[in-house]
């Protein structure tokens, strides 16, 4: 191959870009295209990636994810309680190229943070002046014996990630005869949407309610106490489902049998007729593989609270569930954070300083009936050596209602509209 | 504590003011995306939840400030609106004002 005079220039002008890049963060370097990666296109990654490109029209924008179809976790109990189908928590990602985002499907493989590139399963190397991880959870199977063995037969589900063990789980309760027992399990804090099981066993109760009244509910709970909205939820449980629900907390599970369909706790062994076992969790594999899932425990990322990136790898940011914080796990406190990291990023990026005084907050719905819901509701504020700080006036409601419910409804599709479209 | 979160505040927004006139600072449009999680993509709801696009500036700040007072019923507002300064209400008040 011979360079002409041009091709010589072109490449001069590859080095000379490349070479901008490395010190990206500095005034002057915005001359180069600067080019952010965005790993899992969930509620944080999607809304991250479609606001940098909003936020930073210059940047440009990669989104990796393996999945072909956004499948929401919130409202993901109203389907296993009949309430709403898999098609409507289902939602497609073709409105974000749109916005200019470049959307492969892929798995990341591997993350060389002193190279800044990723790697993927299908064999793409991609540099990167900003990586964003937005992983989820990884769920800890290996923590409940027999669980992967029970899972693997179909015995078991834990459907906290929403998706075919969601469906299954409804499928399972379909079949269930009436006089039956569903038991479930709630992880110890801290696990993804901290009021989750509670609306679930609403949802079931609602279920049962309707089609099966004779049937029962056992919630095992690894906490010592209903971990949130305990008011919304046990109003909920004495007036709708009164002597449906017997709830044990301090009982984490230790073991699962699919052949006796038993959960083994410290104290109790319960046998049921369906078995939800949710085990704990950590922050996704994908943080690992950066170097970021760096908290003493080796379980969720540390991060710099102004910018999302993480405290130890460089140029890398962790948002979402994953984030080691007093910030709830949620969906909607993950499209926040996803907001308050593309601001940042984009004035990392054009060399201007991160707003240094940001600001998230959470909303957060659950259905506690066909027709009601409660809410709990937080601003939370950035403050230098504290973190994100809770703002006095927020809290939860004690009494679901029927405003709430199609509040609730409505947040959904607006929120998964946010995301996506 | 809020006094100096204030006039951090006010120091910031100026500095960025002063970097792209007229445009909305990077603090305020951060602050206000937030508010697009549950009042829809660009202020604009889908369901029962009021739209902000292109509300009239003085009502969005009448009722943010009535929310924090507790004088407007409300189911979560109250909570929100009480985390705001008032000088966050007025930016983001100008700011959904100019949203079509």
């Amino acid at each position: 191959m011979t360079l002409n005079r041009r091709g010589f220039l072109k490449i001069s002008g590859a080095g000379a870009a490349a070479a901008l890049t490395g010190c990206a963060t500095q005034p002057g370097a915005s001359a180069a295209r600067a080019r952010v990666v965005v790993v899992g296109a969930g509620f944080g990654g999607a809304t991250c990636a479609k606001y940098l490109r909003q936020w930073g029209p210059n940047i440009d924008v990669t989104l990796i994810e393996p999945n072909d179809k956004f499948v929401s976790c919130p409202i993901s109990n109203w389907v296993i309680g009949g309430l709403r189908s898999m098609d409507d928590i289902t939602h497609g990602y073709d409105k974000l190229p749109r916005h200019g985002i470049k959307m492969v499907k892929d798995t990341v493989v591997a993350i060389d943070p002193a190279k800044r590139t990723i790697k993927t399963r299908g064999g793409a190397s991609i540099g990167y002046d900003r990586l964003v991880l937005a992983p989820g959870i990884e769920i800890l199977t290996d923590t409940v014996k027999g669980f992967k063995e029970a899972e693997a037969a179909g015995k078991v589900v834990h459907a906290w990630k929403a998706g075919a063990q969601t469906a299954q789980l409804r499928k399972q309760l379909e079949a269930m005869p009436d006089g039956g027992t569903f038991v479930m399990s709630v992880p110890t804090a801290p696990y993804r949407c901290p009021p989750g099981p509670y609306e679930r066993a609403c949802m079931v109760a609602h279920y049962f309610k309707q089609a099966k009244p004779r049937s029962k509910i056992t919630l095992l709970d690894g906490n010592p106490d209903i971990a949130s909205k305990k008011a919304l939820f046990m109003d909920a449980w004495n007036t709708f489902y009164p002597g449906m629900i017997d709830y044990r907390p301090n009982n984490a599970p230790l073991a699962v049998d699919g052949g006796t369909m038993t959960v083994t706790t410290e104290f109790d062994a319960v046998k049921g007729d369906v078995l939800n076992v949710v085990p704990k969790q950590r922050a996704g594999e994908l943080c690992a593989l950066a170097g970021a899932r760096n908290d003493s425990a080796g379980n969720w990322c540390t991060v710099n609270f102004a910018t999302f990136e993480s405290t130890t790898v460089p140029n890398v940011h962790i948002i979402g569930d994953s984030v080691l914080s007093s910030l709830p796990k949620s969906g909607h406190m993950a499209t926040n954070m996803a907001k308050v990291c593309a601001a940042a990023i984009v004035e990392l990026l054009a060399g201007r300083q991160p707003d240094p005084i940001p600001v998230v907050a959470n909303t957060c719905y659950s259905a506690t009936s066909g027709t009601t819901s409660g809410y709990v509701a937080n601003v939370y504020r950035f403050e230098a050596g504290k973190g994100y700080v809770n703002q006095p006036e927020g809290g939860a409601t004690g009494k679901g209602d029927e405003l709430n419910f199609s509040y609730n409804a409505s947040w959904a599709k607006n929120i998964w509209a946010e995301v996506l479209s | 504590m809020y006094k100096k979160t204030t006039l951090a505040l006010a120091g910031f927004v100026g500095l960025a003011l002063s970097g792209i006139a007229g445009a909305a600072d990077i603090h305020t449009k951060s602050i206000s995306s937030t508010c697009m999680s549950c009042h829809g993509p660009g202020g604009k709801s889908l369901g029962t939840i009021p739209s902000l696009a292109g509300l009239d500036k003085d009502y969005f700040v009448k009722s943010m400030k009535d929310f924090k007072a507790g004088t407007r019923a409300a189911t979560i507002m109250k909570r929100h609106a009480a985390g705001y300064t008032d000088a966050e209400i007025e930016a983001m008040a100008a700011y959904f004002a100019s949203l079509k």
